[in-house]
């Protein structure tokens, strides 16, 4: 029985570990599972590479529950994210902004595959343009019908 | 492309990677060097409210102390440069900052204070150890305010200039030299 028991705890989700007070949960499910995705593309300012669903910091708890009150109130997500970007800026979005600062970053694939496709088209272009050997010199063309005529071992 | 060329280009590729390495150590230095000065700060938060005024608000007065209560109207148009600090009884580098706080007052720097998620007896306790700099005093226990102004963590210090907008925002103690080095010369700027 006890061994069942613990058997069937090895395949309960984690939920019973999520980090925070359970009560701060919302009752709806539906409502809670928009907090918790709202909350996963938001950083901890305190733990840095934590979201504040993760986090245990205080300050990451305060904004769980301001996000909350947000879902509760009706906000829509982009809203939401909005009230936490106008008071801590960039760096609280997961996911960065495409900006001035942020250009670089996000051209970068595109960057990498653009100088892949260049240098793949150099090289072949190289490969193409490179000049036919020199013909053989009468001497040359004479040693090789001598190999030719050699019987092989 | 003749062979002379080719090699030549061959020997230059060699150089390649010493080039990155060497690149490499330069922008590393840079921000390494940039980390012990303080310009740079990879884990730094910039504040939202540099250039802007003080969001709305309005926070009761701490009982018992003697300072009146803080709201964004103390804030805006003091007609000179003021310093909001937000701290707690509870929080250590609060404790190392105060005597600068303090000579900020002397200095007759008006600085208004914010008690974060603080309780009473405790609050009331430092200031009476420490003493009083503030020339207001809010109490924002549920933290609130706090996250408006986008404050992560105590002390935090915000510097307004004469129209009350935000010229300055310190995320930790202010130590001796944070005071000479930074808060001297803002003072000087927009006094």
């Amino acid at each position: 029985m006890i061994r069942a028991l613990i058997i069937l705890l090895l395949f309960t989700t984690p939920a019973l570990a999520a980090v925070g007070n359970p009560e701060d949960r919302l009752r709806d499910p539906a409502q809670e599972e928009r907090a918790q995705t709202i909350g996963r593309d938001l950083r901890c300012l305190v733990c840095q590479n934590q979201s504040i669903e993760d986090s245990d910091a205080a300050v990451a708890a305060d904004l769980r529950r301001i996000v909350r009150e947000r879902v509760v109130a009706g906000d829509d997500d982009a809203r939401i994210i909005e009230f936490v970007h106008a008071r801590y800026g960039d760096f609280v979005l997961l996911r960065p902004p495409v900006n001035a600062a942020t250009a670089l970053l996000w051209a970068t694939p595109a960057l990498a595959l653009l100088g892949g496709i260049l240098a793949i088209r150099t090289m072949r272009r190289r490969a193409a343009a490179a000049p036919e050997p020199a013909p053989l010199t009468e001497a040359e063309r004479r040693r090789l019908a001598q190999l030719d005529e050699t019987p092989r071992a | 492309m003749s062979e002379v060329a080719k090699t030549s280009r061959r020997k230059w590729l060699l150089f390649a990677p010493l080039g990155v390495a060497a690149g490499c150590g330069v922008g590393f230095y840079a921000m390494l060097n940039g980390m012990r000065t303080g310009s740079f700060d990879p884990r730094g938060v910039p504040s939202t409210l540099v250039g802007r005024p003080v969001p709305d608000f309005s926070l009761p007065a701490m009982e018992g102390i003697d300072k009146p209560a803080l709201a964004a109207a103390d804030l805006r148009g003091l007609g000179r440069a003021a310093v909001v600090n937000f701290w707690a009884s509870w929080c250590v580098p609060c404790i190392v900052e105060h005597p600068q706080l303090m000579r900020l007052a002397r200095q007759g720097v008006p600085v208004f204070g914010v008690n974060y998620k603080d309780q009473l007896p405790g609050a009331q306790a430092f200031l009476t150890r420490h003493g009083n700099p503030f020339t207001r005093l809010g109490v924002d226990a549920p933290g609130r305010v706090a996250i408006d102004w986008g404050v992560y963590g105590v002390p935090e210090t915000y510097f307004l200039d004469k129209e009350g907008l935000v010229r300055w925002r310190w995320a930790g103690p202010i130590t001796p030299e944070v005071f000479d080095q930074d808060l001297t010369p803002l003072l000087r700027r927009y006094a």
